[in-house]
């Protein structure tokens, strides 16, 4: 791997025994996971291209263990990589190996809800779909739909900032959330936010939420539940150019609808997830776009025929409109088997996130082809239409010498043409380590240095999840250097009144 | 105290840099409409006002991607003028704070209207100035020119500094220029009304109705003292008409048992929302607070302080209580806190503002870390000007 991580300390390595004792202390019994063989489902996340087994993992069950954990650490000068269910797709998770891995998997309670105010607090380790099942009953669910939502963490969810593919409707998770308890690295315990709306003060919470497991580690998270809209209806509409299915997009938001999701496949998406799931998708087309439109049954109703008028004034040669809820899950099966589906036809594929403005959707598939050819990688493409949001699927065979870093170096070259048309490196899966590297092609170094110093406010050390998010390690004596340039006299011309 | 004007971000970041470097303060100002919120200005301490203005226009809009980025110091009403012809809207319903102080609305920028996080009834449904402020670009206290977040709807690379920035109260940086996400505005608007109902009645009744297929987008209850003999608890709902059509007609079948739900003309409506969003019901000189709560803990607020001469009323279904109250004013906050919320003094007379904290006094370990995250951005404290009660050793 091409991955270059902070030097392990060695001095800590050689202090394993003594470390493993010390979080025998606080975690008593089964928590403290030590053996190599056991320490292995560890050594990834979601983005399994990099492996690293941890010095130690850690289970806390209580907020007092976590805070103690960290405290010791902090006070014996340890790393820590915070981990909720480890399907981060940007290995914001990735082990260190002089790090002692904290998980949060024994935070699996749904501790209230409360429906007259809409909310419901959780444990960190609760799945995302679990807020969901909990509150179904009544008629409510949780809207953030990560793909992984059956075993994603909502303390994953908050340090990811998840989205899924109702995110342009319903928002992120940072849209989502009221609340959060976190542990600094220091050991205190901290309460941002609540079950009210707006902050007293600076909107920490918002700061925390996507922070990757930078800034603190979540204890308790306070969410959103919404009513479960009254019906959901899709329309599957196939079009011969990808400018007609990207027009057709366009032409939807301008008509004032906000879709609850807006998917869309090119060509060789459309054929792994057909011969996977047949689904029924046309194959001769060159995009295909799933439309979805929830809420009251007259508003989909109406808003369904308002989109099929715009799809066949784009163009559009198939054109199917659910008919029942068992149609419109057919409609989404196809996509939502994507990434198994190109997982079918290649050993290997590496998914990227880019978000780009709509409108250059065309100009960047076609370069994108050209990079293909230049990389002799094969991409296929799924695409959260309605944002903007990319998720180029490139086609390798790690078995292969060399390709593996052929996918990085392809996967590179598309993120920095994102960046170059107006958009962005990552739209919902993070930084991680695995756009790290990446960060200088985004933002100035004085940019970086900005965000930088907000980390050094929680955890000054840099012991909280190292190696993350940031190209560069710069201590925080360092960062917190004032230059004042220019001098005194600089710019006398300054109107002053 | 001198005003700066720059009108380009090199001579921003030297008039802070300049700043830092003599240890004097500056106060961010746009239109200058919420000047008279928080302490005023305490004694010794040399405050220059650094006016924004010049900061102003339209940098790029494409209604289709829903992205609209203007500089910090255009005026709000211009932004809206723009986007309501493209039948875009802000979705959060930002306003104009003048009224509240007895001044003439039009100058309020929207770089105020960000730094300060304002949001009116739609807040409930559609989010606040941080759910929509995207990116940015702005001087820190180092009088460094940086940028964060994006001019895309959908992004997190990086730390989300736009939630951060938006109701930072101009206490991080100097923006000049924000990226915002616009979204289409509703073709249609109708408002539901049950009249003479109690707080509880009030709070029973928007509940339900939140969690419900009604799909509401805002609900306030004004009391009988602050509308004219009449309780009134309102529902806005809209979209596109079939969609309204059905949920006026699925409200008073799902609210039936708590009285008749009456459709308002839809002048009133507009009416009063607008006064809803401007805090019209309690205009005047009376101190004014903006008490954030669990929607729950409204109905406890109000029955604290309302025998002592608060008057009030409900918006965010019953998340925010405006009230006036010129009784002590611990008192506010003690019953927002008791509720699991906050309480901001909006307005008041210069000597109660000069005693009682703007902002809700924070605990120990946030106030701690708000302060580090402060001079992060901050570091000589060119933005601290007591108007928040912080305390600088400079």
């Amino acid at each position: 791997m091409s991955l270059i991580m902070p030097a392990p300390d060695r001095n800590v390595l050689d202090r394993r025994d003594e470390i493993i004792a010390a979080l025998k202390v606080i975690v008593p019994g089964e928590g403290v996971i030590t053996e190599t063989a056991a320490l292995r489902p560890y050594e990834s996340d979601g983005l399994t291209a990099y492996r690293q087994p941890p010095m130690v993992v850690v289970l806390p069950s209580t907020v007092e263990q976590v805070s103690a954990v960290l405290k010791w650490c902090f006070e014996n000068n340890v790393k820590v990589v915070p981990r909720g269910s480890g399907t981060s797709l940007s290995g914001g998770a990735l082990p260190l190996e002089d790090a002692v891995l904290l998980g949060l998997s024994k935070f699996n309670r749904v501790l209230d809800i409360n429906y007259a105010d809409r909310t419901a607090v959780v444990q960190p380790g609760v799945t995302n779909l679990a807020i969901t099942t909990a509150v179904e009953g009544r008629g409510f669910y949780y809207a953030p739909d990560p793909s992984s939502q059956i075993a994603c963490s909502i303390g994953g969810n908050v340090a990811e900032n998840s989205g899924g593919v109702h995110c342009l409707k319903y928002g992120l998770t940072t849209n989502n959330v009221l609340g959060v308890e976190i542990v600094m690295m220091d050991g205190e315990v901290i309460r941002l936010g609540g079950r009210h709306l707006d902050p007293a003060g600076l909107d920490l919470l918002g700061i925390v939420v996507g922070s990757e497991g930078l800034l603190g580690v979540v204890t308790e998270v306070t969410v959103r539940i919404l009513p479960k809209p009254e019906t959901a209806r899709a329309v599957l509409l196939g079009f011969p150019t990808v400018e007609s299915g990207g027009q057709c997009v366009a032409d939807i938001i301008a008509a004032g609808i906000i879709p609850a999701g807006m998917e869309m496949m090119d060509k060789p998406a459309i054929h792994a997830a057909e011969a996977f799931v047949k689904a029924g998708y046309p194959l001769e087309v060159e995009a295909l776009l799933i439309v979805e439109l929830d809420g009251p049954a007259a508003e989909c109703d109406y808003l369904i025929e308002e989109v099929a008028a715009i799809a066949r004034a784009n163009g559009a040669v198939t054109l199917r409109v659910s008919q029942n809820d068992g149609e419109r899950l057919a409609f989404w099966a196809g996509r939502k088997a994507a990434f198994p589906a190109v997982g079918r036809i290649s050993p290997d594929y590496y998914c990227m996130d880019g978000t780009i403005p709509r409108r250059r959707l065309p100009d960047v598939l076609k370069r994108m082809a050209e990079m293909s050819v230049k990389h002799g990688l094969a991409v296929a493409n799924v695409f959260h239409a309605g944002d903007g949001n990319l998720h180029p699927l490139i086609l390798y065979d790690a078995n292969q010498p060399g390709q593996l870093e052929r996918a990085e170096a392809f996967g590179n070259d598309i993120l920095r043409l994102c960046v170059e048309v107006g958009g962005v490196l990552t739209g919902e899966h993070g930084v991680g380590v695995e756009k790290r590297d990446l960060m200088p092609v985004m933002f100035t170094e004085t940019d970086l240095a900005h965000q930088q110093r907000l980390k050094c406010a929680f955890d000054p050390a840099l012991l909280l999840n190292p190696g993350k998010v940031f190209p560069q390690l710069h201590r925080c004596a360092e960062l917190g250097r004032m230059h004042v340039h220019h001098g005194k006299t600089a710019f006398p011309d300054i109107p002053r009144f | 105290m001198a005003t700066l004007s720059p009108t380009t971000s090199e001579a921003l970041c030297a008039a802070i840099a300049e700043a830092a470097s003599k240890h004097a303060r500056l106060e961010i100002r746009g239109g200058g409409s919420k000047a008279d919120i928080g302490s005023p200005w305490g004694g010794a301490r040399e405050v220059d006002i650094l006016d924004m203005r010049k900061f102003a226009g339209i940098v790029d809009y494409d209604p289709p991607e829903l992205v609209l980025t203007v500089g910090a110091g255009t005026p709000l009403a211009e932004i809206e003028t723009l986007i309501a012809a493209k039948g875009q809207m802000l979705a959060f319903e930002p306003w104009d704070h003048a009224p509240v102080f007895g001044r003439a609305p039009g100058a309020a920028t929207i770089g105020g209207v960000i730094a300060a996080g304002v949001a009116g009834p739609q807040r409930l449904s559609m989010g606040g100035a941080r759910d929509h402020l995207l990116g940015f670009e702005a001087v820190s206290g180092r009088g460094e020119k940086f940028v964060a977040g994006a001019k895309v709807v959908k992004n997190v690379t990086g730390y989300d500094l736009p939630k951060l920035v938006a109701g930072s109260w101009g206490r991080l940086v100097a923006l000049t220029q924000v990226t915002l996400k616009v979204l289409p505005r509703p073709r249609q608007q109708a408002t539901m009304i049950i009249e003479n109902q109690t707080p509880q009645q009030a709070h029973a009744a928007m509940a339900q109705a939140m969690g419900s297929h009604g799909e509401i987008a805002a609900a306030a209850y004004l009391p009988a003292a602050v509308n004219n003999g009449r309780a009134a608890t309102l529902f806005r709902v809209q979209g596109f008409a079939p969609s309204v059509d059905a949920r006026c007609g699925f409200l008073p079948r799902l609210l039936k048992d708590h009285g008749d739900v009456l459709r308002l003309p839809d002048a009133d409506a507009a009416r009063v929302w607008t006064a809803i969003r401007a805090v019209a019901p309690l205009a005047g000189s009376a101190a004014l607070w903006r008490v954030n709560v669990p929607p729950s803990g409204g109905c406890a607020v109000v029955a604290a302080l309302e025998p002592l001469g608060a008057r009030w009323f409900f918006d965010w279904a019953g998340g925010l209580v405006w009230l006036t109250f010129d009784g002590d004013a611990a008192l506010v906050r003690a019953a927002a806190e008791k509720a699991g919320g906050h309480a901001m003094l909006v307005r008041g007379p210069e000597g109660l503002r000069a005693r009682v904290p703007g902002q809700h006094p924070r605990s120990k370990g946030v106030d701690a870390l708000e302060a580090r995250v402060r001079r992060a951005f901050d570091p000589a404290g060119v933005f601290e000007t007591t108007r928040f009660g912080d305390v600088h050793a400079n």
